[in-house]
């Protein structure tokens, strides 16, 4: 214990290391939280900025315009996150499902897909509308 | 008067699922069992039966969250192997790199556990928050925290970019001037060397005899590490040497404070082979093949098989494919984790130690039971034991089936 004493009384003085996201103490329903922020009742705390914007591996971004349905997205998904609509020729995306690889960026010979910054993603619907990109 | 004291399937002191069943006599350990297989996923058989050899790149990062470098770079170094793809000498510089990161966090996470199996909780605290440093190097370099994702067959996906070599180096000099800082708060601590000194001795000959891998066989004096037998990637230009606890205190004891020891002077060692790796990374491309599609095809028309191992930071992984002609998927994959031979350690270890050392000395082989998952046969609820002449009928049966 000795050794880490010294340790212990200077962070004391420091400002905390972690980020208390969304805010200084847990909400009890975020939900609402995030409704009351919008309200402007309450203050957000922001995350923490991604390391680098390029290489970051968010939610996916889809240009329904460049896709020409050749169905190479679907061939290297491994989470099988990917529905191919046959009447359109244009393909789903369930976010629920996908683990950001990114793979399915790699492998379009158009480029109609990339990876954004957007990260919170968690819902405990798996089919919100947010998490199904089409 | 003997009792029996069950640790798991799910316990607090462990958190994966794993079960210790120890005798007790008093508060002495008399008999140790283990009993693994309390889940199973059933990773190779997608890799055999849905997944084609690219998504299986990604099914294989998921085996184990920690080490999600080590079973992807395994089943691309068999598959390479086989296929005979020409491996850029930048992405084998860029592969070095991304396994020492992935060495210095999981030791570092490991640090952290041990010190929570202790008790200590703000030591846990104060090596998680180093640990940061390296989890935004590897969110700046991969673009997430934790999955890689980095690996193809024929190279790698992604550079290191110019821009990200200062942040790299910048990170290397934080770890360089906090190492003996951290190695003061573990080495030179009392209440740490109480609790782990000559506690869970794993002595030389039982570390030969069990076969264990990776910081467990070296802390008990064992000079085995792939990176240094059997050198694959870029590794050959590094020279690489086993780590043993004797380089820093002088002696070898095998037991859980020399586990301690070797896995912070491995963190040193990771930093400087990444170090020597900057300075020497040369440029050019970074994939044979950059077109996937071309690349599946490609493994479709091979034939072969291949093993290959990898130092994952655990100890060595195994990984034995099989490719047919024709076949869209892999015709046959096992994954040997390190965890998987360490845990026998475990019995050698525990004997004649207290109950209250059970969780320090099982979390000192560092054990990832998600790498782990083996079949259990559950038919009829009548329990089964399968003796060893069953078990090499079954194997043999299965060696005439993939000769096919």
């Amino acid at each position: 214990m000795l050794p880490m004493l010294g340790q212990l009384l200077k962070q004391m003085f420091t400002k905390p290391f972690t980020n208390l996201f969304p805010a200084k103490y847990a909400p009890k329903n975020v939900g609402k939280y995030l409704q009351d922020v919008q309200a402007g009742k309450a203050t957000l705390i922001s995350p923490v900025p991604v390391a680098d914007p390029e290489t970051f591996r968010g939610k996916i971004v889809y240009d329904r315009e460049k896709c020409t349905g050749c169905k190479m997205c679907i061939k290297v998904c491994p989470s099988k996150a990917i529905e191919f609509k046959e009447e359109e020729k244009k393909i789903r995306i369930y976010i629920g499902r996908c683990i950001f690889c990114s793979q399915c960026n790699d492998a379009c010979p158009v480029d109609a897909l990339h990876m954004s910054e957007e990260f919170l993603l968690a819902d405990t619907n798996k089919v919100a509308d947010y998490l199904v990109v089409e | 008067m003997k009792y029996e004291i069950p640790v798991g399937p799910i316990h607090p002191a462990l958190k994966e699922p794993i079960m210790i069943k120890c005798t007790i006599e008093g508060e002495r350990i008399v008999d140790v069992d283990v009993f693994c297989s309390q889940n199973h996923r059933g990773i190779e058989w997608i890799g055999m039966n849905r997944n084609n050899p690219v998504q299986s790149i990604y099914t294989a990062e998921k085996i184990c969250g920690i080490c999600n470098f080590c079973h992807p770079s395994c089943l691309v170094m068999a598959v390479e192997e086989i296929v005979g793809f020409e491996v850029p000498e930048r992405a084998q510089y860029i592969r070095v790199i991304q396994g020492e990161l992935e060495r210095i966090h999981s030791h570092l996470l490991w640090a952290g556990v041990a010190a929570h199996e202790l008790g200590f909780d703000s030591l846990l605290h104060y090596v998680w928050m180093v640990r940061e440093k390296v989890m935004d190097i590897l969110e700046l370099v991969n673009g997430q925290r934790v999955p890689k994702d980095v690996l193809m067959y024929g190279g790698v996906r992604r550079d290191i970019k110019e821009e990200h070599i200062p942040k790299i180096r910048e990170m290397l000099k934080y770890y360089a001037e906090g190492f003996d800082k951290i190695a003061k708060l573990f080495l030179q601590d009392k209440t740490i060397k109480m609790r782990t000194r000559e506690i869970g001795i794993l002595t030389k000959e039982d570390a030969m005899k069990l076969a264990t891998a990776g910081p467990t066989t070296r802390a008990s004096g064992v000079k085995k590490d792939v990176r240094q037998d059997m050198p694959y990637y870029a590794y050959p230009d590094f020279e690489v040497k086993a780590i043993t606890p004797d380089m820093l205190t002088g002696e070898t004891l095998g037991d859980t404070y020399d586990r301690i020891v070797v896995r912070l002077l491995e963190v040193k060692q990771s930093m400087e082979i990444i170090e020597q790796a900057l300075d020497e990374m040369p440029g050019g491309e970074i994939l044979a093949e950059p077109k996937v599609m071309k690349v599946i095809n490609q493994i479709k028309k091979s034939e072969g098989e291949a093993i290959a191992r990898h130092e994952a930071p655990r100890g060595e992984a195994i990984h034995y494919v099989k490719l047919k002609e024709g076949f869209e998927y892999l015709y046959a994959w096992k994954v040997r984790a390190p965890t998987y031979i360490n845990i026998l350690s475990w019995r050698p270890m525990l004997m004649d130690m207290q109950i209250a050392d059970i969780p320090i000395v099982a979390a000192s082989i560092d054990p990832c039971m998600s790498c782990t998952n083996r079949v259990t046969i559950v038919e009829d609820n009548r329990e089964r034991v399968l003796t060893a002449e069953h078990l090499h009928r079954l194997s043999v049966q299965k060696t005439r089936r993939l000769m096919k």
